[in-house]
């Protein structure tokens, strides 16, 4: 048989008729990139809520009744791990890599969609037994949210019984839902992509969420590995990451294992997953940002190489999570070396951003103030980075508030900035409604001036070498009073931060039903989910005949054509020109 | 627009913050002021290319506002734009970098002079021990542990029997002298941390660490666990004093090589019942104690936890004048005029048979439940009986009127704030989550159960 691209391929789409197969097993890429963002959203707010409990303990101790050492430590725990796995991850990739995937580069769906449907289901099921371990005797895990061995598996760590299993269980369960996932990412991708949509023509947003994808289904195994090593060691008695020790006057029955090869495992996915996140936000506000400046993103194809070198450079950092671990201190320099490295890409993105705004066309909608939001948060993160990157500032500062306060700005507020700048973005999308921009204008605002109110102070905190994980700081002499009462202001910041998020959710379900109708192609765009036949997109996307791409996603403000956006898929002969400006020339692959 | 005034006024309110603010590097202590060099360093930079980006951000902002009649200029790329901003970035990169791993190239490599001195983590209590006049650290392991064997010492090891074993979270060094320190680790991960030496490192179980530094000013500073280690990694506290030759090397002299500990007579039970006599008076014939008199049941309270007690009222930890009921036991306590005597009294109340106290305390089982089960109980025991290991006394069928009164104490700091009561201090930490007397009565109330 003759090989036929899958672009070229008939339409055989068996479009679902029931309620059940339209919108819960639904196998449109679309309606599993909604349920995996509402759930995402869904457990990210149960995290708010813990970071919420445990910012009144650090800012009113000896206050609240209802959190003791225990809930504290339980609460720093589960918000961690649920914000970077269950949100952040999640949602990136979940949610925007299926809605965006298809779309952007004009496929029906993707590649394997019942695949797809599958994922979405194991995704859920991981959460649930994610929220079971709240309602089990001893309550979730509070290891922290690196889970370290021994003392996660050990008595004197609260959730060490049922709380660290379920957790351990819930995390293989989501790597399983990442892996259906994130092959059908991959394969869509590389094939198919219709008709004209060259590797070097896909938006940033495709290859921000492409490689990220890439490098979680490298990185993923060994978080999947060390769930099971320490499922083993806790239920079978083995000793991967258990030397010979005490716990709490006992002598254990272990031995000759280590638990920096946790460390290693657990880092060896960590350091990844940093970029998983990043990179989908790194591309996602790339579009957004030239979208709204009316302009093209300004060096392309360095920005494309840029994602690859830092997806690639992300696994040779690892160990710098780990300087003080007790590792080895040589590996002190190779890792610092390399993580600097990475500044030199990640920098490189941060100067284009910028540029891409200089004489530009700036309009200055909700998701692009969320976009410049995002520029100025991860300046400030990027740059703390290279103080704990460079292995000798780290030593004072690691394992203080100012580790906190750096990966929260690069890691917590960045990429949270980035989502909400994009579900603005493509909300008119996604729905076929206008969402309501006052209520996003307070949103952005609230949420942009409250988080760094937040963070700047902490990092402070940090010089001074208050510690991270203490549910009461006791009697320390080199503490002042002060730093309680700025832990007190910090903690009204979050509460109020905390609260404003819930504007963005009524504005969500209140535009949902009474928004006005959105153009199928609000903000002007170039790229191809813009210009579906449908809007919002029904099932199968396109209607009888996909579209054919003619350039890349960025043709905004050619000289005299007439509107200020040249779509992809618009043919050279059908742009309209301005009178006398002669015939359209795609100049953008002129290098 | 607004926006870019908001950037300009940030980046203004960043910099003030950061010239205004009183919170910031404790003064140093170690010669590890290089680190202090590079992070100076670090911050011209990324100061610089803050201010820098932000500000051409918000011009950007201002200066290319939306217009309708007017279109951006159309520049895929520009090749030697980038080729000089990677240029420059990368060279900025190298500055920051190179400077630090010559700093990072000292912290490796261990002066050959330097002396060694061992910090053992547990949870979550610190230990230290001296190499003895050999100089030489005998072996350890973790498996030898035992409540007579706390540093789990390999018996025949030559090495090990002039080792000065110091069981206090206090720990001294000579100034001006490199220091090499040994960190071991008898359970879990942990880490040391002095914030005015500016060095940490974990302690891996299993291995053992290092590092080093050279502590060049006089003073006590905090040592703090600074890798999460348990429920109570947050009272995980030491003592760091950097005191001159003279000093360090009296205090050396005062305490006592692993040879002499293990050499020290087993109290005589038949010795300590005579001088038990006095104390009969008040806490009872058997030990029962009387609720009366306030003075507790003694019986079920294990002799190292007996011993310290009557050391601490001995040398005033407790029971001082703030202490209304505790200054009683003060000058009983002088009566035993030695350890010896201390000891044997306490074999004594051991061999008493455990009897439980009457039940005064009312309060909420349910919730007492909650609070002792996840907090109280890793260290007292899930059935009150109390954790050698982490020094944490026995619970269970004790007065409960004293230990509503003591919990109280340290509440207040009656009880475990003076400077020398070992573990009273995490107790005072603790104690906060129960946040009122009604939580108190409660988790005594369910304490009356565990009998």
């Amino acid at each position: 048989m003759t090989y036929i691209p899958i672009a070229d391929q008939p339409n055989e789409l068996h479009d679902p008729h029931t309620f059940i197969s339209k919108y819960v097993w639904s196998q449109d890429h679309k309606v599993i990139a909604i349920q995996y963002g509402s759930t995402a959203i869904f457990v990210g707010l149960i995290a708010l809520v813990l970071s919420a409990l445990m910012r009144l303990q650090l800012g009113y101790p000896d206050t609240f009744s209802f959190i003791d050492p225990a809930d504290y430590y339980q609460f720093v725990t589960m918000h961690g791990m649920i914000m970077v796995i269950y949100l952040l991850t999640a949602l990136f990739l979940g949610g925007f890599g299926n809605y965006l995937i298809p779309l952007q580069i004009g496929a029906r769906d993707m590649v394997f969609p019942y695949l797809n449907m599958l994922s979405y289901w194991f995704y859920l099921l991981s959460v649930i037994i994610l929220l079971a371990s709240f309602f089990v005797p001893g309550g979730p895990t509070g290891a922290g949210w690196t889970l370290y061995p021994p003392q996660a598996i050990l008595r004197g760590t609260p959730g060490a019984d049922m709380g660290i299993m379920l957790m351990l269980a819930s995390l293989a369960v989501f790597v399983v839902a990442f892996t259906m996932g994130g092959l059908n990412y991959v394969t869509t991708v590389l094939q198919a992509r219709t008709n004209g949509m060259t590797l070097m023509r896909m938006p940033l947003s495709v290859w921000g969420i492409f490689v990220a994808t890439i490098l979680g289904l490298f990185a993923f195994p060994a978080l999947f590995v060390s769930a099971i090593m320490m499922t083993f060691d806790k239920l079978l008695g083995t000793s991967f990451f258990m030397p010979a020790i005490q716990s709490l006057g006992e002598t254990l029955n272990t031995a000759g294992g280590s638990p920096v090869l946790f460390q290693h495992l657990f880092w060896f996915f960590g350091h990844p997953e940093v970029y998983i996140v990043a990179l989908p936000a790194f591309g996602l506000v790339s579009d957004v940002l030239s979208c709204h400046a009316r302009k093209n993103i300004f060096g392309y194809r360095l920005m494309v190489w840029a994602i690859i070198i830092i997806g690639a450079l992300s696994f040779i950092v690892w160990a710098h999570h780990m300087y003080v671990s007790g590792m080895n201190p040589y590996f002190g320099f190779f890792f610092a070396f390399t993580t600097l490295i990475i500044a030199v890409p990640t920098a490189i993105k941060v100067y284009n951003w910028v540029l891409t705004l200089w004489e530009g066309n700036i309009r200055l909608t909700v998701p692009m103030l969320f976009a410049i939001g995002f520029i100025f948060t991860f300046i400030h993160g990027g740059l703390t980075g290279i103080f704990l990157g460079n292995v000798t500032v780290d030593l004072p500062l690691s394992d203080t508030y100012f580790v906190v306060a750096h990966f929260h700005m690069v890691m917590g507020v960045s990429p949270v900035l980035v989502l909400y700048a994009a579900l603005y973005h493509w909300y008119p999308k996604i729905t076929g409604k206008m969402f309501n921009v006052t209520l996003g204008k307070i949103h952005f605002w609230a949420t942009f001036l409250g988080t760094y109110a937040i963070y700047l102070p902490m990092h402070y905190l940090g010089f001074l070498g208050v510690p991270r994980r203490y549910y009461a700081m006791g009697n320390t002499d080199f503490i002042p009073d002060s730093a309680q009462a700025l832990n007190a202001n910090i903690t009204q910041a979050a509460i109020f931060v905390g609260i404003m998020q819930l504007v963005f959710i009524f504005n969500v379900i209140w535009s949902l039903k009474y928004g006005k109708k959105s153009d199928p192609n609000p903000w002007d765009a170039t790229s191809l989910e813009w210009q579906t036949p449908d809007n919002p997109p029904v099932h199968g996307n396109w209607g009888e005949k996909l579209p054919v791409v003619y350039r890349w996603a960025y043709e905004y403000s050619v000289p005299g054509a007439k509107d200020d956006f040249v779509p992809q898929s618009i043919a050279p002969e059908d742009v309209e020109m301005l009178e006398g400006e002669g015939k359209y020339v795609d100049r953008s692959e002129e290098h | 627009m607004l926006i870019a005034i908001a950037i300009v006024l940030l980046v203004i309110g960043s910099v003030l913050f950061h010239f205004m603010s009183p919170w910031w590097f404790t003064p140093i202590a170690s010669n590890w002021g290089g680190i202090d060099n590079t992070i100076e360093i670090t911050f011209w930079v990324a100061g610089f290319v803050f201010i820098a980006i932000n500000l051409f951000m918000a011009y950007c902002i201002y200066k290319f506002g939306y217009n309708k009649n007017r279109r951006a200029i159309y520049e895929p790329e520009n090749k030697k734009l980038e080729i000089w901003l990677t240029g420059i970035t990368a060279v900025g990169v190298a500055a920051l970098l190179t400077p630090g791993l010559f700093v990072w190239a000292d912290f490796v490599n261990v002066p050959e002079d330097a002396h060694e001195v061992e910090v053992v983590g547990q949870q979550w209590q610190w230990s230290f021990r001296y190499p003895g006049a050999d100089g030489l650290l005998g072996a350890a392991d973790a498996s030898n542990i035992t409540p007579d064997n706390p540093f789990g010492m390999v018996p025949d090891d030559p090495n090990g029997q002039d080792d000065l074993l110091v069981s206090s979270k206090e720990m001294h060094l000579p100034l001006d002298r490199p220091v090499k320190l040994l960190l071991r680790s008898k359970d879990v991960l942990h880490n040391y941390t002095v914030a005015q030496f500016r060095v940490k490192m974990d302690m891996v179980p299993g291995s053992v660490s290092y590092m080093w530094l050279t502590p060049t000013r006089e003073g006590t500073y905090d040592i703090l666990c600074e890798e999460l280690c348990g429920i109570g990694h947050f009272v995980m506290r030491g003592k760091v004093v950097v005191e001159d030759e003279e000093s360090y090397s009296n205090w050396l002299d005062s305490q006592m090589t692993y040879a002499q500990l293990n050499a020290q007579a087993a109290g005589n039970p038949q010795i300590g019942q005579a001088l038990y006599a006095v104390c009969s008076a008040c806490h009872g014939a058997n030990g029962e104690g009387n609720d009366a008199l306030n003075a507790p049941n003694l019986t079920g309270l294990e002799p190292w936890y007996i011993k310290r007690q009557i050391n601490y009222y001995k040398t005033g930890v407790r029971g001082g004048a703030d202490d209304v009921v505790g200054m009683a036991m003060a000058p009983m306590a002088a009566i035993l005029a030695d350890d010896a005597a201390i000891n044997n009294v306490a074999a004594y109340i051991d061999t008493l048979p455990d009897v439980s106290s009457p039940t005064t305390v009312a309060g909420d089982v349910e919730v007492g439940r909650a609070l002792y089960e996840p907090v109280c109980g890793i260290c007292h025991s899930e059935e009150g009986a109390g954790i050698w290991a982490v020094n944490a006394p026995a619970l269970a069928g004790m007065s409960d009127s004293y230990l509503v009164r003591q919990l109280q104490n340290f509440k207040s700091g009656v009880r475990g704030a003076h400077q020398d009561d070992e573990y009273g201090f995490q107790m005072t930490s603790m104690v906060s989550a129960l946040r009122d007397d009604e939580a108190i009565n409660d988790v005594v109330s369910y304490i009356n159960t565990l009998r």
